[in-house]
């Protein structure tokens, strides 16, 4: 079976031909297998954002080649590779559209990757359905669908972010520090049901973290990115095992830089 | 009493024009200025075809037809060609005056005398100076209830999100350009029928009637903003109803005041400047939309 993605050779620069031209990505391969659970790590600016949205389709890359289960997407628009991929960014305002209420916004992803047309847009057995997975969330949201999501705070709507990247069942879940704007405990509660999630329905899995031991702690394989190169990719029981102090000698043997782990393990 | 009820019945056909107005301006967050070469395209539409004995109901949805098109031609300048939202409208608003003269054949086409829907609905036993409250109130409900249903449609719900967040609604698998397409559609189509309806109302179409449409439009807009706050869709949609007949109220009242008709634009301009700065009321990103491609660092990174 081919893997769920391929990147071969990706390269991506911003600002081409402007004194601030900026080469971000630098030839990236990657291979993604079914079931895989990826964290990814690297300083500010390494290009995790950019290798993440050059997936999702953002934007055209430079060169190179990137195949979902075997057939080329490079060149499809984001609302095409909608279909197989969910997606819940750091800014919490980005994930939802807060003038629809819940159940509006659930039922916009209910539809993802399907065409939309003039049936009624929220309909009964659908708001159903959405009641259950919001009881999951165990935050008292199956009493508030019709509420504009606007109205809800920072953890709530990226729950409710979650739950909608995984409604229809995404063959890649792309997360980019979808914690990282939150408070310590909403932050904790919000990985806890990443995890439950990306385990209960198997989840293919892309989360970048700039926690150390977060990228450690969950996945079942690690990548680390430097100035746009992969210097870091370990797996299985070797990842398993890993120290913050083990991580940080892999990336300086790889890469020849020393990194400054507080900018990594406090952000 | 008369000019409670002239304003009433003007106020509803206007506020139709509104409405159009509304779906781009508070949904999608576009200032569209296609509306004032759109609301004469209406107008010389459905005069041209009463004039040449086409029934006026007929010369009615035609005019939303032809309003349809020119909303088609502003979306795809803007979301195919890339050309910001002001200038699309401003070239598709430019290009309507010529077209609209051609329509006409002449800067004003008269229509007294001619079966108008208002002239229809007297001959069915309404008092002529009720028909064009009968006519305001029929289409009015019909807009409003149409668009409440198709704005709670998968199609409709996609137009929305798409206003209020096109990357999320990109990642979502909303083909954006073609939601923008059908809104321009939406509200350039009702915003040429109300041309056409107010055209029958007053008698006659006139090439330079399209000027200053789109602050009476906004006016009205606001005015039922800052009266009623925090609603539904189809709520907001009567409130605007209501700030157009307020808006045609006072009208009438400063005219009653023997104000110079000519200096009635600057009356608009001043109403909709101090409705506008009423800190009641927000302005949609001060009229830019976020760009549907992921920004640069700080959008989607710390
Ligand atoms: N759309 C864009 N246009 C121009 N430059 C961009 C764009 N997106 C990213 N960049 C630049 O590319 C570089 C890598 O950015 P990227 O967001 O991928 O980093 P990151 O690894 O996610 O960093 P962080 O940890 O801060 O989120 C940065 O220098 C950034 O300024
Ligand atoms: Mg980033």
């Amino acid at each position: 079976m081919s893997p769920v993605l391929e990147m071969k050779n990706i390269h991506k620069s911003f600002e081409i031909g402007t004194v601030n031209e900026n080469h971000v990505l630098k030839g990236i391969d990657l291979t993604i297998h079914e079931g895989d659970f990826i964290t990814i790590i690297g300083g500010n600016g390494a290009g995790k954002s950019t290798l993440m949205n050059s997936i999702a389709g953002s934007f055209p890359v430079d060169q190179g080649k990137i195949s979902l289960e075997g057939k080329d997407i490079t060149n499809e628009p984001t609302m095409k590779r909608a279909k197989y991929i969910g997606r819940v960014f750091q800014d919490p305002r980005m994930g939802t559209a807060s003038r629809l209420t819940i159940e509006e916004n659930m039922a916009v992803a209910w539809k993802r990757g399907k065409k939309r047309g003039f049936g009624i847009g929220v309909k009964d057995e659908q708001r159903h359905s959405f009641q259950e997975a919001l009881k999951r969330l165990d935050l008292g949201l199956e009493n508030r669908m019709k509420m504009e999501i606007g109205l809800l705070s920072g953890g709530q709507r990226q729950a409710v972010t979650l739950l909608m990247a995984s409604l229809v069942t995404p063959k890649l879940l792309l997360l980019d520090e979808h914690t990282a704007a939150l408070d310590p405990k909403t932050s904790q509660m919000v990985l806890d049901l990443t995890k439950k999630i990306v385990e209960e329905e198997k989840l293919t899995t892309l989360m970048i973290t700039h926690n150390m031991e977060q990228a450690i702690q969950y996945g079942n394989r690690l990548i680390m990115l430097n100035e746009g190169n992969i210097v870091v990719d370990i797996a299985g029981e070797e990842k398993q095992h890993l120290t913050i102090p083990d991580l940080l000698e892999l990336f300086h043997k790889n890469s020849g830089t020393i990194l400054n782990e507080d900018a990594l393990i406090l952000s | 009493m008369d000019i409670l009820l002239s304003s009433t019945s003007q106020g509803l056909l206007w506020s139709i024009m509104a409405i159009g107005v509304y779906l781009n301006f508070r949904i999608l967050n576009i200032t569209d200025l296609t509306a004032e070469g759109s609301f004469p395209l209406g107008a010389a539409i459905t005069a041209t075809l009463i004039v040449n004995g086409i029934p006026p109901w007929i010369a009615t949805l035609a005019a939303l037809v032809s309003g349809m098109l020119a909303g088609v031609i502003s979306a795809v300048l803007h979301t195919k060609l890339k050309i910001p939202s002001l200038i699309s409208g401003i070239i598709t608003m430019t290009g309507l005056y010529s077209i609209n003269l051609r329509i006409m054949g002449k800067a004003n086409v008269n229509l007294l005398g001619e079966s108008t829907l208002m002239r229809t609905v007297e001959s069915l036993g309404i008092k002529s100076n009720l028909s064009t409250l009968v006519v305001g109130g029929i289409v009015t409900s019909l807009v409003i209830l149409v668009l409440k249903a198709f704005y709670s449609t998968e199609t409709g719900l996609a137009i929305r999100s798409t206003g209020d967040n096109p990357s999320m609604s990109e990642a979502n698998g909303i083909n954006t350009d073609k939601m923008e397409i059908i809104s321009y559609m939406l509200c350039n189509g009702l915003i040429a029928m109300a041309g056409g309806l107010i055209a029958q109302d007053n008698g006659f179409a006139d090439i330079s009637s399209g000027i200053g449409t789109i602050v009476i439009a906004l006016a009205s807009i606001v005015i039922g903003e800052v009266i009623f706050r925090h609603l539904t869709f189809a709520k907001r949609l009567m409130t605007i109803v209501i700030g157009s007949v307020l808006y045609r109220l006072m009208l009438s009242l400063v005219l009653e005041l023997n104000v110079d008709p000519q200096d009635l634009k600057v009356f608009s301009a001043i109403l909709l400047t101090v409705a506008l700065a009423s800190p009641l009321v927000k302005l949609p990103n001060k009229g830019k939309r976020k760009t549907p491609q992921v920004k640069k660092k700080g959008a989607t990174t710390i």
